[in-house]
């Protein structure tokens, strides 16, 4: 890396942000900046509207952005708005999403899946039908990301998540976010379905690509995360810096690592009792699920 | 459908309508064949087959397999005076796709591309190679005029054997009125390394009616490569394919045949096409079709001799109104044998895909290993594919298997794609990139295979 090491880091800022799903309103009005260098906890029960921030962030075409703005502000001020983005341009901007539930593409090797994802985020002004990154140069980068997260050498020649268990999804997840380096990153439940073993290295593996957890927080390739779980293990070689709750789509409170542990601990009775509304449009949302499947929608 | 109404049906269908004239008739016949050197033998079964032709009325609807070909706008008339067009002279031939590839691949490798190669251009053969080492091995190739005035006897037995040139119009308009395609010929034991090349090539407007015969004897190796090129967009400047293949792989010998369809939008093309395989030969039989206004393929495969195995592969890649139909037959006929069909399709804009395959196991035929899949994928939603396997059984001791998918491009796969920087189209490519991998890891020629996927993933649009 030439660039200088960057003391005031870029900024993911979500202000405002309304969300509706086929008509319904999922988010009502969430604020919430990441820094790069900085790891935030997301939490709150099923349901809150989490994975929805996450898709919204990303661009899914069936979330639509009732209100609000999503933008990438630079350390001179400079503000490119998400929004406006396709969500093709939003990796490569630098915005990366772990999947909850990654998608399989029969027949397409994971290794040239990839090497299109590195060439095109790399080069965000590249032309489609322009060169990809050389293939010896990829795949001896592609080796080592994945001999650095104990990832075994067939993967890469393997079909996109094709016939992957719940842990081999999560490790594709990974490797990606490894190598596309992206300046944010969600992260939705990249935890669920694996053992104790399997979220340990998972968890290790996120602060190494990260660079969180030490100094190199600061450092100019640092990452700003956004680490949706109901877990607190993936966090143990991830210590947030701030935690938010999420209920009935909104962000109700956040604290430090200290909240994320009481969360674990005790659950979100003590959110319910403190924040009666949302918890009132909780139970709403849930009601007019069930009403929805009732009704065979 | 009820006893009384198939007899209803039938009586509708008794007289037989006296068919017109479609002007493929003896008098042209006579003035193609004016200056010619065939054996009598040949002439004669061009002559039988006008006069079968002369009973002939286009296939119906009726017809099992002619049931989703639409055949109302094809006029035979319009084509008769194509069958003359005199020589091109001075026009270049298109290369073919897999010709450049396979000759970019061989210039790579610094190796030879072809050892040998056939070119007609509107029935009239432009080219007609075969290495001097690879003739003085004993292998015959060339045009079929000119292979059928010099080794006439040799091949008496083998014309017109494996497929049959009386089953309906197009296939006695062919036996009558072929030209060009090639004749191959390997003799027992040799092997050939480097591949054959067989290209057709018509004008806007032109007519192609090559035939193509490949018996390869005991033990012998082959790959032959053909494709169709040319004709034009739309209308009567299209163009009209009626052609044929015939193929026999001896006991023991090993055939490798690729045929590529990928005339212009505006060309009909009817082709037959029968491969027998006897004891112990392997046959790799890849069709793959990106052209034509309208196509119907009857292909067939007959494994004759014992522990025969034939691998049937099929690429298709269909846009605008683009219709083809597929008829195929993998018929058991002798203990042990395995056959493997795989036909993939992927449909863009209005075009309609049509498999019906039929895996047919003779009593004799025990211990048969036959299987047939058809998958398709669905670009827009206004394309239409069918897929009807069949299995008529005989034998009690046999595996037969068959299976179908149709599917559409997920919109979660794509957005998948997309959150990882690769655009709509690229990820739309590489969805349908990955639905053909498993037939192209089957063809185990590589130039074909990239051939191939270069051509489908540059015809492929936004997914709507």
């Amino acid at each position: 890396m030439n660039q200088q090491p960057d003391h005031h880091p870029d900024q993911l800022v979500i202000r405002g942000l309304h969300v509706a799903v086929e008509g319904q309103e999922i988010l009502k009005g969430v604020d919430l900046t990441i820094g790069r260098g900085e790891i935030h906890a997301l939490m709150g029960p099923n349901g809150s509207g989490k994975s929805t921030l996450g898709y919204a962030i990303m661009g899914h075409p069936s979330y639509e952005v009732t209100a609000g703005t999503i933008e990438l502000v630079a350390a001179d001020g400079t503000r490119r708005d998400l929004l406006g983005m396709e969500p093709d341009e939003r990796a490569r901007a630098g915005v990366f999403l772990a999947f909850q539930r990654p998608m399989a593409i029969p027949g397409v090797r994971l290794a040239d899946f990839l090497r299109h994802a590195v060439t095109n985020v790399r080069n965000p002004e590249r032309k489609e039908g322009q060169e990809l990154m050389p293939m010896k140069e990829f795949r001896s980068e592609l080796k080592a990301k994945m001999s650095e997260l104990s990832i075994d050498s067939d993967f890469a020649r393997r079909y996109v998540n094709e016939g992957f268990s719940g842990g081999e999804m999560k490790r594709a997840e990974i490797l990606q976010l490894a190598m596309l380096q992206p300046r944010f990153a969600i992260l939705d439940e990249t935890d669920s379905g694996l053992d104790a073993d399997a979220v340990r290295l998972a968890s290790q593996s996120i602060a190494r690509i990260g660079g969180a957890g030490g100094d190199a927080a600061s450092g100019a390739d640092a990452m700003g995360i956004l680490i949706i779980t109901h877990h607190e293990q993936l966090l143990e070689h991830n210590v947030p810096h701030r935690t938010h709750v999420m209920l009935g789509g909104r962000i109700v409170e956040s604290g430090g690592a200290e909240l994320a542990a009481e969360l674990h601990k005790r659950g979100y009775e003590r959110i319910r009792a403190a924040y009666p509304d949302a918890a009132a449009a909780e139970r709403a949302m849930e009601e007019s699920t069930r009403n929805q499947e009732a009704a065979g929608v | 459908m009820s006893d009384k109404h198939t007899m209803t049906t039938a009586a509708q269908k008794s007289p037989a309508p006296i068919p017109a004239s479609t002007g493929f008739d003896h008098p042209l016949l006579d003035r193609l064949l004016t200056g010619s050197s065939l054996p009598e033998w040949a002439v004669k079964l061009r002559r039988d087959a006008v006069d079968r032709l002369d009973t002939l009325s286009l296939p119906g609807r009726g017809e099992e397999n002619w049931m989703r070909t639409d055949l109302r706008m094809f006029q035979p008339r319009a084509w008769v005076s194509a069958a003359e067009r005199p020589a091109t002279s001075g026009e270049a031939i298109p290369a073919g796709l897999l010709e450049s590839a396979t000759q970019g691949a061989a210039a790579v490798a610094g190796t030879v591309a072809f050892g040998g190669r056939i070119a007609s251009l509107d029935g009239h053969v432009v080219r007609d190679e075969l290495d001097p080492v690879l003739a003085g091995q004993g292998i015959v190739f060339g045009a079929p005029e000119r292979i059928l005035a010099e080794h006439g006897e040799r091949f008496r037995s083998r014309w017109f054997s494996a497929v049959d040139g009386r089953a309906d119009w197009f296939a006695a308009m062919h036996a009558a009125f072929h030209r060009a395609g090639a004749v191959l010929w390997v003799p027992a034991g040799v092997k050939l390394t480097t591949p054959l090349h067989v290209l057709s090539a018509i004008t806007p407007g032109g007519l192609d009616t090559s035939h193509v015969l490949v018996v390869l004897e005991e033990g012998a190796e082959a790959t032959v490569l053909t494709e169709t090129v040319g004709g034009g967009e739309s209308g009567s400047d299209g163009g009209f394919h009626c052609g044929a293949t015939e193929i026999v792989v001896g006991r023991k010998a090993s055939l490798r045949m690729v045929n590529l369809q990928n005339w212009s939008r505006g060309v009909w093309h009817f082709a037959r096409q029968r491969a027998a395989v006897e004891a112990g030969g392997r046959l790799q039989w890849t069709l793959a079709a990106l052209g034509s206004r309208l196509s119907q393929v009857q292909q067939d495969v007959a494994l004759v001799g014992r522990g025969a195995d034939a691998q049937v592969n099929g690429v298709m890649f269909t846009e605008a109104r683009q219709q083809l139909v597929y008829n195929t037959l993998q018929h058991h006929m002798a203990p042990g044998c395995h056959s493997d069909l795989l036909y993939k399709g992927a449909l863009q804009d209005r075009s309609r895909l049509v498999w019906r395959g039929m895996i047919k196991v003779d009593k004799a035929a025990q211990k048969t290993d036959g299987y047939q899949r058809n998958d398709t994928l669905m670009l827009s939603r206004e394309a239409r594919s069918d897929s009807i396997p069949g299995l008529e059984i005989e034998a009690d001791d046999v595996r037969c298997t068959h299976g179908a998918t149709s599917g559409r491009v997920d919109e979660e796969q794509i957005f998948y794609a997309r959150a990882r920087g690769l655009t709509a189209d690229e990820a739309a490519r590489l969805v349908v990139a990955g639905f053909f991998q498993q037939v192209f890891d089957r063809i185990t020629i590589p130039p074909v295979r990239e051939a191939l996927s270069a051509a489908i993933g540059g015809r492929i649009r936004r997914v709507s």
